[in-house]
């Protein structure tokens, strides 16, 4: 694999479970980290640690030029027309929560159109704003093969407000066609979960042409605790902020306060420093590597897997590589997942069980829960062969 | 480390006592765990302070389900008064056994539903 040399860089990979080195097969949930995102975030506590924007001294004045040179990357990651559409917040679920409320008074009455395969992070806030303004909330459906019905979603897209959808789904695999959803539906707001997408593949957000993207750091070699809302600026301008405080204001009187220009208006308090510092130094790393190159490697074990898999469990979603994203949800029978996913861990093999905070698609699908395993550009296909063998092993363990 | 599937688990999950359901049963208690979706429902018929007879249904985990079965044979016939005292030590003992705080809460959930369906048995006592 080309990708392998990179291992090296990520300290975890050489501990062991129960005796076992780590086969980590759980970077849908969060990924592991290299020792230059690591070293990056001791670097800003060890030598230049200061608040932002409010202190004139020197390291107040490097930690805020690090900051603003965090958004800066962030924007041009995504193509981004200004940084000042950037807006720091915890994760994919701040940012959705944010765009949601925001939003509140431009959807109005208007109809929310979502999938039937997005995570709770992109169904939740909506189902509460659709309930605050009485709002009609619309869902449109996938196939037998995990595709989203895009016949479905044009009829469905014609009289939407907005349309919240994720780019990749965390549980069957399925890469959406944004761009085409974008194009359907242009008169909508098109806001997009990239959690899934973002680290694995390019995301160039003008390209697509949509509105609002959300993504976290976690799930792309940087920290946790701080991920990004990306709106179009004349968006942001006419959006509410959802977090009040300092930093977002710019006059503040007793009995009212107004707010303070992109992005400042929707970061109130001290931010996630560190974590921004951090976060620049996965992207350059990612950067480094080159997105199509880990998107190519996501493909190739995923391409592997499949066949792999295929004969051994019951895989959820499509059944081509180029159609997914790096991760396999399964099944195996009446063995429950989470005896699937104690029997891999005694080979020190981490995968996620559970319903992955997908409770109405696996409620859809007819399953409680399923297992998965997802990929990175530090896995390779000697671990897929690792989790084929301990699949092996349940299988024997639970035959009956 | 020690092996999570002893024998012990594995033959109470391929061959569970006390699976089905009781007619008309005095209480029927179900329980969930939105963290794996396990379910467990017991039937319990009670003579006094006994529980005279239990049965359950469920689905979930290996642990969950083995942990039904076993309770089960342990509680027929026993005061209800001294079920209600068993703890996550008796549980882990029972299974041979020591869980994570993640697993831990499949070994517990059909404890915790047999004693929701204890105290809702006393309360209706009272009540009549």
């Amino acid at each position: 694999m080309r990708l392998e040399k990179y291992r090296k860089d990520f300290p975890i990979l050489k501990i062991k479970i129960n005796g076992k080195r780590l086969v980590y097969l759980d970077s849908a949930a969060t990924s592991q980290k290299p020792k230059q995102v690591i070293e990056a975030i001791t670097d800003y506590y060890q030598n230049y640690n200061a608040n932002i924007h409010r202190s004139i001294h020197s390291l107040g004045e490097e930690a805020t030029k690090a900051y603003e040179e965090a958004r800066e990357t962030v924007a041009k990651f995504i193509n981004a027309e200004k940084p000042e559409e950037v807006i720091f917040v915890r994760n994919t679920t701040e940012a959705l929560n944010v765009a949601a409320f925001g939003l509140r008074k431009i959807v109005s009455t208007g109809k929310i159109l979502l999938s039937e395969m997005e995570h709770h992070s992109n169904l939740i806030p909506w189902q509460q704003l659709a309930k605050i303004n009485n709002a009609k909330l619309d869902f449109v459906g996938f196939d037998q093969d995990g595709y989203l019905k895009i016949e479905e979603l044009k009829q469905k897209a014609r009289n939407a407000k907005v349309i919240a959808i994720t780019q990749a789904s965390n549980v069957l695999g399925t890469i959406n066609p944004i761009k085409e959803i974008a194009e359907i539906a242009s008169d909508a707001i098109i806001v997009v979960d990239g959690a899934q997408s973002v680290p694995h593949m390019p995301v160039d957000v003008q390209e697509l042409d949509i509105d609002i993207l959300a993504f976290s750091a976690h799930k792309m070699l940087g920290p946790t605790g701080i991920g990004v809302l990306y709106a179009r600026e004349e968006l942001l301008k006419k959006m509410e902020p959802f977090i009040f405080g300092s930093e977002m204001i710019k006059e503040v009187s007793f009995n009212n306060a107004s707010w303070n220009d992109l992005p400042y208006k929707f970061e109130a308090g001290t931010p996630h420093i560190a974590g921004a510092v951090g976060f620049k130094a996965a992207i350059d790393y990612l950067q480094k590597i080159g997105m199509k190159n880990i998107r190519r490697h996501d493909q190739e074990i995923t391409d592997y897997a499949l066949k792999k898999l295929s004969k051994l469990v019951n895989i959820i979603g499509p059944k081509k590589a180029k159609d997914r994203s790096g991760l396999i949800a399964f099944t195996m029978n009446d063995v429950h997942p989470h005896d699937i996913a104690a029997i891999l861990n005694e080979d020190g093999i981490a995968i996620r069980s559970g319903h992955h905070c997908a409770m109405p698609l696996h409620t859809k699908i007819g399953i409680n829960a399923s297992a998965r395993a997802s990929f990175y550009l530090y896995n390779t296909k000697q671990e897929i062969d690792l989790l084929v063998k301990s699949l092996e092993k349940v299988k024997r363990v639970f035959e009956k | 480390m020690k092996e999570i599937y002893s024998e012990i688990i594995l033959d109470h999950w391929k061959n569970p006592r006390n699976k089905g359901r009781i007619e008309n049963a005095d209480i029927v208690i179900e329980d969930s765990n939105p963290l794996c979706g396990d379910k467990i429902t017991f039937y319990l018929d009670f003579e006094k302070e006994t529980i005279r007879d239990v049965k359950f249904e469920g689905s979930g985990c290996a642990i969950s389900q083995a942990a039904a079965s076993m309770l089960s044979e342990i509680v027929k016939g026993k005061n209800i008064y001294d079920i209600v005292k068993l703890e996550k030590d008796e549980i882990e003992k029972m299974l041979h056994v020591s869980l994570g705080p993640n697993r831990i809460k499949c070994a517990l959930l059909p404890l915790k539903a047999l004693k929701l369906g204890i105290y809702s048995y006393i309360g209706k006592k009272y009540k009549t």
